[in-house]
């Protein structure tokens, strides 16, 4: 009743192409914003930064990122692990090797360094497709893992073979290291994901995000009518790895502070990472951050009911766990093949009508 | 201004747009074309037609450069081709439809046009990641014109369908749609009415015929409605079992014995 388009007239095309279209959406939109970046850090603690709102924000940018690849330029891939890892080592070596440069840089170059190890690993996809490229990237994180743990160069020789973070800090809140307090970690990893949200929106409703969907959708097509091919797919990878590769950084520096890399970046996080952006939507901004959602908090939220307030052993528990996740996975597949998003999507056609269907 | 409307801007009307000479193009043991020759010239709506499996998409597909001929040249604009990608030709100028529609069907109507305006688009990666300024004005310059394709193919209520939604008249529509976004030079169309009623027909035809008057687009057409290619063309290629067989004016084709046998069907000796 309340959410209407009807009477919203757009008399300009920059009116037209704005991301939310209608006023409600809109504000819906900067309410959301408004209580992430003011009312959320007053109620922070400890357990929910590093249990719930860390995950979710790093997770939703690696989300972004192979959505872009996956979702939006049809090219699949199972090496998001593999730069994780290059993110995060990339951050431990700059931030060992230049300690004065400031952690929001050294994050954004982490980026780049993964965004040239991308488009290095999606030289295969000029040619091959599908499940091949798949297999293609497969490789990716397998030689990663085992480059990041074979070469004592990247943990800068430490005997555990381990990689920690030192302490940064920016205006004088420390970022990363064992004293950093949970709202300034939450608000450092919240403006890097709206960031980026803000970039991944913008390249892909212009001509570069079109040329993706046209390589997706019918690559010879695309091809015919004038989109190079190379330069679509390479971009793809590139925006893609650079997403993912600031999810690493953070990862490491801020979020664990210190990490294993065949424990924290193995092939489980590639498919945790696939997995976010098929339930929550291929193609879709919104479906990254719904998927990444699901897949963090619902396991923390069956946890909770199941060992504080049932009080099951935790053993028990953790089982129960994969498989009711398990289970809901293939339910929302089979209910809705193109994801949350696109739930959501529905749901808000049908609201445009409510209450009168016609 | 592109690449394409610059390389055209010397060649007058009615003067030689592109020349196909001698083309042989074989699959393995399979011979395609055999020693095609002729000519197009700016302005006019040239037919390529012939019974099935003549190699007439094949010629296409030779034209926009998705086949390499073992032997034979292309001369475009005066230039002799050598060595283009596709989408080397697209920004030359060269757009098509397909026989078998090939729209990007997860995408909607205003962005398969627009994705046949890339050619003409050239904001850099960082400018569309910042989006404010360059990025926005270059989308809503290319969003002008491409409103302009959509009044004049009357698509206007469908702009932000998904196109696989579609009925296969409209998404035959959109498809024209899109290679018209690129204000091609040359504007190939493979079987546009292909499956489709009369009325349908006479739309599109319509909307070939206007293509042609009002953005001087030259017109190379394959079709089968033998009613409707000697209506609206100018002048036609016959071909048959990768030969040409006939070319000239409607007139002189429909007095063409050989093309009558073929049509006819009287064995080949």
């Amino acid at each position: 009743m309340f959410y209407r388009q009807a009477g919203d007239f757009k008399t300009t095309y920059r009116d037209d192409i704005q991301t939310f279209p209608l006023k409600q959406d809109r504000w819906g939109y900067y309410i959301v914003l408004a209580i992430a970046f003011l009312v959320v850090p007053f109620f922070i603690n400890d357990y929910w930064t590093s249990a719930v709102m860390l995950p979710f924000l790093i997770y939703a940018i690696a989300a972004l990122g192979l959505n872009i690849l996956t979702g939006y330029c049809g090219q699949v891939s199972l090496g998001t692990g593999g730069f994780l890892a290059v993110g995060a080592y990339g951050c431990y070596k700059i931030m060992t090797s230049f300690p004065d440069l400031n952690i929001f840089v050294v994050v954004l170059l982490s980026g780049l360094i993964t965004a040239a190890v991308g488009m290095l690993f999606g030289i295969p996809s000029l040619r091959i497709k599908g499940f091949y490229l798949a297999v293609a990237t497969l490789a990716a994180q397998f030689f990663l893992v085992w480059l990041f743990n074979k070469v004592p160069w990247f943990y800068n020789n430490s005997a555990s073979g381990q990689i920690s973070s030192p302490e940064r800090s920016m205006f004088g809140y420390a970022i990363t290291g064992p004293n950093a307090d949970a709202p300034v970690r939450y608000l450092f990893c919240l403006t890097l994901l709206v960031m980026l949200a803000w970039v991944a929106r913008n390249l892909t409703r212009g001509r570069l995000g079109r040329s993706w969907m046209a390589i997706r959708d019918m690559d010879i097509a695309a091809e015919i009518i004038g989109v190079n091919p190379l330069r679509s797919k390479l971009s793809a990878f590139a925006v893609s790895s650079f997403f993912i590769g600031v999810a690493g950084a953070l990862f490491f520096s801020v979020y664990l502070g210190a990490v294993e890399v065949g424990e924290a970046f193995g092939i489980n996080q590639s498919f945790l990472v696939l997995f976010m952006i098929i339930i929550g939507g291929l193609g879709s901004i919104f479906g990254s951050f719904v998927g990444a959602a699901f897949l963090v908090l619902v396991p923390v939220l069956l946890k909770n009911i199941m060992v504080n307030w049932l009080g099951w052993p935790t053993d028990i528990a953790v089982h129960i766990e994969f498989m009711v996740i398990g289970g809901l996975i293939i339910v929302f597949l089979i209910a809705e093949p193109h994801g949350l998003a696109q739930l959501w999507r529905l749901a808000k056609d049908k609201f445009l009508l409510w209450p009168f269907p016609h | 201004m592109n690449i394409g409307s610059k390389m055209a801007s010397n060649i007058q009307p009615g003067e030689e747009l592109l020349r196909i000479e001698n083309i042989s193009l074989s699959f393995g043991g399979v011979k395609a074309l055999t020693e095609v020759s002729f000519d197009i010239k700016r302005g006019e709506v040239r037919a390529i037609i012939g019974p099935n499996g003549a190699g007439k998409s094949s010629m296409l597909n030779v034209i926009n450069g998705f086949y390499h001929p073992q032997v034979g040249e292309v001369w475009y604009c005066g230039q002799k081709r050598k060595g283009l990608k596709p989408f080397q030709i697209a920004h030359q100028g060269i757009a098509r439809t397909f026989q078998n529609i090939a729209l990007f069907k997860g995408m909607s109507t205003l962005d398969n046009i627009m994705t046949g305006r890339s050619t003409h688009m050239r904001a850099n990666m960082l400018s569309q990641a910042i989006w404010r300024g360059a990025a926005e004005k270059e989308e809503i310059k290319n969003r002008r014109f491409v409103e302009e394709i959509i009044d004049f193919l009357e698509i206007q209520s469908i702009r932000k369908t998904p196109v696989g939604r579609l009925p296969y008249g409209l998404q035959k529509r959109v498809e024209l749609g899109r290679a018209l976004a690129a204000e091609p030079v040359l504007l190939l169309l493979d079987e546009p009415m292909a499956g489709m009623n009369v009325e349908e027909k006479e739309d599109m035809s319509r909307f070939i015929l206007d293509v042609q008057s009002e953005f001087g687009t030259t017109i190379a057409i394959i079709e089968h409605d033998m009613g409707v290619v000697m209506d609206i063309s100018d002048r036609l290629v016959v071909l048959d079992y990768g030969k040409k067989i006939g070319d000239g004016t409607p007139e002189e084709i429909r007095n063409n014995q050989a093309v009558i046998d073929a049509y006819l069907g009287v064995p080949h000796e």
